[in-house]
């Protein structure tokens, strides 16, 4: 019990650490790759800690209501995949947080916000899918949803869910918000957008945003490491080179529309994530 | 609170970001200012981000001649900014309305309507002189940071403490 206590509290704050870390690999290899010497590592933390204090600025109570709530989800499911719960059960509890932040944007009457909260309803729509599909296909494989039996699998489950691996790969860009599917708002603003979803939030409550993307990064990048959980180094490997390669994807592609992810994240990939649940299904 | 104090001074010196308005200027200052995002003043090194939000900006660019239509435009965004913000008037149509000056319609500078704390003058400025501007703007946060540093608590206590002198 104190063990886990201890666990869970050490994962909740290394958490944005290891997450802020991540966002300024993120910047500095963006620099780089734009032929630019990009800003230091620490600064997503320079970022978070003036935001926290500036002025508490907000369009509605329901705002500032909604961010809490987003932060709150995203740290709970980052809590729940340290303690190797449920992979439905942290799914579902993220997905609330999500709405949240959607929900947030929407009380709003601002169009940039508007718009930006339908297209992060979009972007939802379009992984959600693809990450149930992913953790049945573990669950086909390892016969149980938790997390502890994924990590007791004596094999890397790669192996048998490559084409699961590559959509969950797919759905992380979405989520990431990277190009070529960043719709709802991104780090660089985009003119008819301008920050989509963050538009009207500003000062602490755009900290909190951004604290509770950094959770959700981790808990997404531990997800996509599960599926070569039989070593450390192998899970460190498959997370830190997705998301190398989410980075490479963000700087070579151009922004296309909403209309082409629902297509590509429908069409391609519950077709990839069927055929590889059927030739699972049928190795039984 | 002397460590929190100074890890929110560094913070602030270290993250500006800045919103950049054209109030009707020929465009000039505008390409001058845009130049400095390009890799080769990569102005991205200090943490300087170019956000089309005032809401999120810490730093507000203006150039070109202020007049009586868009001057109401130009307060209003100043009053999106959360505190502590910056203004920088670039050019000299945003200093004092340049050759536009005399005209029936020009206001004159960007100080006739909203306090600025950095004037970068020139026609157009170099980007090298709008980075000196702005790295001039940030040394502002450390005066800002004794009136707004200390938040809502600390406004109190300085509240109180005046109550008592008087």
């Amino acid at each position: 019990m104190i063990y886990k206590t201890a666990l869970l509290i050490g994962a909740l704050i290394t958490a944005p650490f290891l997450g802020g870390l991540l966002m300024g690999l993120d910047r500095i290899l963006t620099a780089r790759l734009q032929s630019r010497i990009g800003p230091p590592l620490l600064q997503p933390f320079y970022d978070l800690i003036k935001l926290l204090r500036k002025e508490k600025m907000v369009v509605n109570v329901w705002q500032a209501f909604c961010v809490n709530c987003y932060v709150a989800a995203a740290s709970i499911s980052v809590g729940l995949f340290i303690l190797g719960s449920d992979l439905l059960l942290i799914l579902f509890i993220q997905a609330v947080g999500a709405i949240f932040l959607v929900v947030g944007a929407l009380t709003s009457t601002s169009p940039y916000s508007q718009v930006g909260a339908h297209r992060e309803l979009l972007q939802i729509l379009s992984y959600e899918p693809l990450l149930i599909l992913a953790i049945i296909g573990i669950y086909l494989e390892t016969g149980s949803f938790k997390i502890e039996a994924v990590l007791d699998w004596e094999q890397p489950l790669l192996m048998r869910l490559p084409f699961l691996f590559l959509v969950t790969g797919y759905a992380l860009l979405v989520k990431l918000r990277k190009s070529p599917v960043d719709l709802s708002t991104s780090h660089h603003a985009h003119q008819e957008l301008v920050k989509g979803l963050t538009t009207d939030y500003s000062g602490p409550y755009l900290a909190l945003i951004e604290l509770g993307h950094w959770y959700e990064v981790v808990l997404f990048l531990g997800f996509c490491s599960l599926f070569w959980a039989t070593s450390w180094i192998g899970m460190l490997i498959v997370a830190l080179g997705l998301f190398l390669a989410e980075i490479l994807v963000d700087n070579t592609t151009a922004r296309l529309t909403w209309r082409w992810m629902l297509g590509s994240t429908w069409g391609l990939g519950l077709t990839l994530s069927l055929i590889n649940l059927i030739w699972l299904f049928l190795r039984r | 609170m002397g460590i929190f104090k100074n890890i929110t001074e560094i913070s602030r010196m270290k993250s500006p970001w800045l919103l950049h308005f054209d109030c009707g200027s020929c465009n000039g200052c505008d390409i001058e200012v845009l130049a400095c995002l390009t890799p080769v003043y990569d102005v991205e090194r200090f943490g300087i981000i170019h956000v089309g939000n005032p809401k999120h900006a810490d730093l507000l660019l203006v150039t070109g001649t202020v007049n009586h239509r868009n001057k109401k435009v130009l307060v209003n965004l100043h009053q999106q900014m959360p505190e502590p913000k910056i203004v920088v008037a670039i050019g000299a149509c945003g200093l004092s309305g340049g050759i536009f000056r005399e005209a029936y319609n020009v206001v004159g500078g960007v100080d006739q309507v909203i306090p600025v704390h950095v004037y970068v003058p020139g026609c157009p400025p170099k980007p090298e002189a709008i980075i000196d501007g702005v790295v001039l703007a940030l040394k502002e946060f450390e005066a800002k940071n004794e009136k707004y540093g200390q938040g809502a608590r600390g406004k109190r206590r300085e509240a109180n403490k005046e109550q008592e002198k008087s």
